[in-house]
């Protein structure tokens, strides 16, 4: 988990050397195998970017030729309102996909595994985790249309159980009231994540030193007790890592959203990637939709940068004070 | 990659027995079913509620995708059907023509997988094993393929395959997908041939043997398990993937399982158990492939993470 960067060490350089001596190894020619991956790295993610950085800086329909119109895609961009929105709506995405998924994911990986698992055996502690994990194997899309269904107002399952235990007064229109969407929509995230962040921490847990829980226990300390001072201090790599992956993947988010709302009601659902999109394919605001994405693309980048650094010194032992 | 935004590449077992070593322990000591108590029955029920309640979802389209309408509006979506009915799932299989959304699926998600376990492998070889210069730099700037959010290379890949006569065809999309996976593979692999015992290469060159040789005799059959996991989470994500097969396929005939579900939204609304024989077509590839390749899938427990 914490060694996902495994930089092959540097080259010593003799093997080459030999082998050249041989007449069979020519160091260049190991250039020609990274070849195909860096003409399609080149074609299908540098070029584009720089068009799309190239667009952001225009005014274009689609059509036509591009206007250029420098940083005032960007300077709009800091007075819209939809804007704003989108990334306010992101931070919502982050409580649902990286925040409430920890939380409950630690616990209920920690109670499976040293509470459940003790007692009435691996079996059914596997089997548990097998049910949370599966919304984890269906595509997005699926998720969204079973969700919506269940949601919808009139026939959906939520509200016709809710009239059947007699509590028709808290029957919702779950997607169609631009002040519950979004809940509404978290709500799908949450059910999505949960099982990803419970199998990682228990993988997580299984590495964890057993005598130290044997340790504790002797010295009288209570579940709840061990939970705190020993499973959250011995997942601390895990959880940055789920946090910070599942952080990037809330500002990604796209499908729920085209699939649940559309963004909707009004802009109330609205996430930076379906901002970029709607620009781009509905309004044909290109320049405009380039200008989010751009922005988009740096806030991701950030992030993914701090998950790299924060590897690669867990990775080389920098991190020593957990320990 | 990362379209359906979901880390959805982490699937990995979930029936996998990691037996945690305290278990072990108690039993062995015989203190295993004197402790479960009120306390321990309690917190089991509990946790057995609120695993029900995960796949209540599930639960709830099977009925209900199999369940005649007229039972849906007569006694809800609780209720068991009172007959198998198919109708509902007939009618959205033919209606889509699900048949060819997916043999589109099962056509894209291969042919991704096999591209771009082979550019990996590749990209790594030269890398992991070549150590080329700059290879540290070279796998940073791959990484970027893999964390940018695919909307800031939508636009100009619609207008770059639109160009080149790429656009809606199913190999455009293949090409994309498998250069933006093998981003990922290349960054795992190349750790993998990082660590590659130089004994034995060694002793393949003095042999004789060349790069290519090297890399077909010795490398890929070593690496295969590597790779047979690299293929399946490629395979599974792909399936999954949603914003670049919505835009750059837009065609009923080009579609994808997973954008014909996404696109639903609006037609059969009206009819209560379609929107659930639709999810249920869509649940079902996915548990299948579950099935098949849950044993590939546990041992890359946290292949995903970095996604």
């Amino acid at each position: 988990m914490t060694s996902l960067i495994g930089l092959p060490p540097r080259s010593t350089g003799a093997p080459v050397r030999r082998s050249r001596l041989l007449g069979t190894e020519r160091p260049a020619g190991y250039w020609l195998y990274i070849l195909p991956g860096a003409l399609g790295f080149l074609a299908v993610v540098l070029v584009p970017f720089a068009m799309n950085v190239y667009y952001s800086l225009t005014t274009w329909s689609g059509v036509g030729e591009p206007q250029f119109v420098g940083l005032d895609n960007y300077a709009q961009l800091i007075g819209d309102a939809t804007f704003w929105t989108s990334f306010r709506n992101s931070a919502l995405f982050i409580v649902a996909m990286a925040v409430i998924p920890t939380a409950i994911g630690v616990l209920l990986a920690a109670v499976l595994f040293d509470f459940i698992a003790p007692r009435f055996g691996t079996r059914t502690s596997s089997l548990l985790r097998a049910l949370f994990y599966l919304p984890q194997i269906l595509p997005i899309a699926v998720a969204g249309v079973l969700w919506k269904w269940m949601y919808q107002p009139e026939y959906g399952i939520i509200n016709t159980l809710l009239s059947s235990v007699d509590l028709d007064g808290l029957r919702q229109n779950w997607l169609g009231d631009s002040d519950l969407a979004i809940y509404s929509v978290m709500n799908v995230l949450i059910w999505l994540q949960i099982g990803y962040t419970v199998v990682l921490f228990m993988a997580g847990l299984s590495r964890v030193d057993p005598a130290l829980h044997e340790a504790a226990e002797l010295d009288g300390a209570g579940w709840w007790q061990r939970f705190r001072m020993i499973t959250l201090v011995q997942l601390r790599p895990e959880i940055a890592v789920v946090l910070i992956t599942t952080s990037v993947a809330a500002l990604k988010v796209f499908a729920p959203i085209f699939v649940l709302t559309r963004g909707g009601p009004g802009t109330s659902t609205i996430v930076p990637a379906y901002f970029s999109f709607s620009n781009f394919f509905t309004t044909t605001r290109v320049g405009y939709g380039a200008a989010v994405a751009t922005v988009l693309a740096i806030l991701v980048t950030i992030i993914a940068v701090a998950l790299l650094r924060y590897q690669t010194r867990t990775t080389e032992g920098f991190d020593d004070d957990g320990r | 990659m990362t379209v359906d935004n979901l880390s959805p590449g982490t699937a990995t077992s979930a029936t996998d027995d990691i037996t945690p070593a305290p278990a072990r322990q108690l039993r062995t000591r015989g203190g295993s079913r004197s402790r479960r108590g009120i306390s321990g029955w309690i917190v089991l029920l509990i946790i057995a509620a609120a695993a029900l309640l995960m796949i209540f979802p599930f639960w709830i389209a099977i009925i209900n995708g199999f369940k005649p309408a007229a039972d849906y509006i007569q006694d809800g979506p609780i209720s068991l059907p009172s007959q198998l009915d198919f109708s509902a799932l007939v009618d959205f299989w033919r209606g889509v023509d699900f048949n060819r959304k997916l043999l589109n699926s099962v056509a894209i998600s291969g042919s991704v997988a096999l591209i771009a376990a082979v550019l990996s492998l590749l990209s790594a070889f030269a890398i992991g094993i070549g150590r080329i210069k700059g290879r540290v730099w070279i796998l940073a700037v791959f990484m970027v393929a893999f964390t940018i959010p695919q909307e800031a290379l939508v636009y100009p890949l619609f207008v770059l395959t639109r160009d080149l006569g790429l656009y809606d065809t199913l190999a455009g999309v293949i090409i994309i997908l498998a250069v933006l996976q093998s981003a990922f593979g290349t960054y795992m692999l190349s750790s993998v041939l990082g660590a590659f015992p130089k004994e034995m290469l060694e002793a393949a060159r003095l042999d004789g043997a060349n790069r290519r040789q090297i890399l077909g005799r010795i490398v890929l059959p070593l690496t295969r398990p590597t790779l047979s996991v690299l293929v399946t989470f490629f395979f599974i994500w792909t399936w999954n993937d949603f914003f670049l097969p919505l835009i750059l396929l837009p065609s009923a005939d080009n579609q994808t399982v997973s954008v014909a579900l996404g696109a639903l939204s609006g037609q059969y609304t009206s009819d209560p158990t379609a929107l659930a024989a639709a999810s249920l077509a869509g649940i079902l590839p996915a548990l299948v492939f579950f099935l098949i390749f849950q044993r590939t899938l546990m041992r890359g427990v946290n292949l995903g993470a970095v996604k």
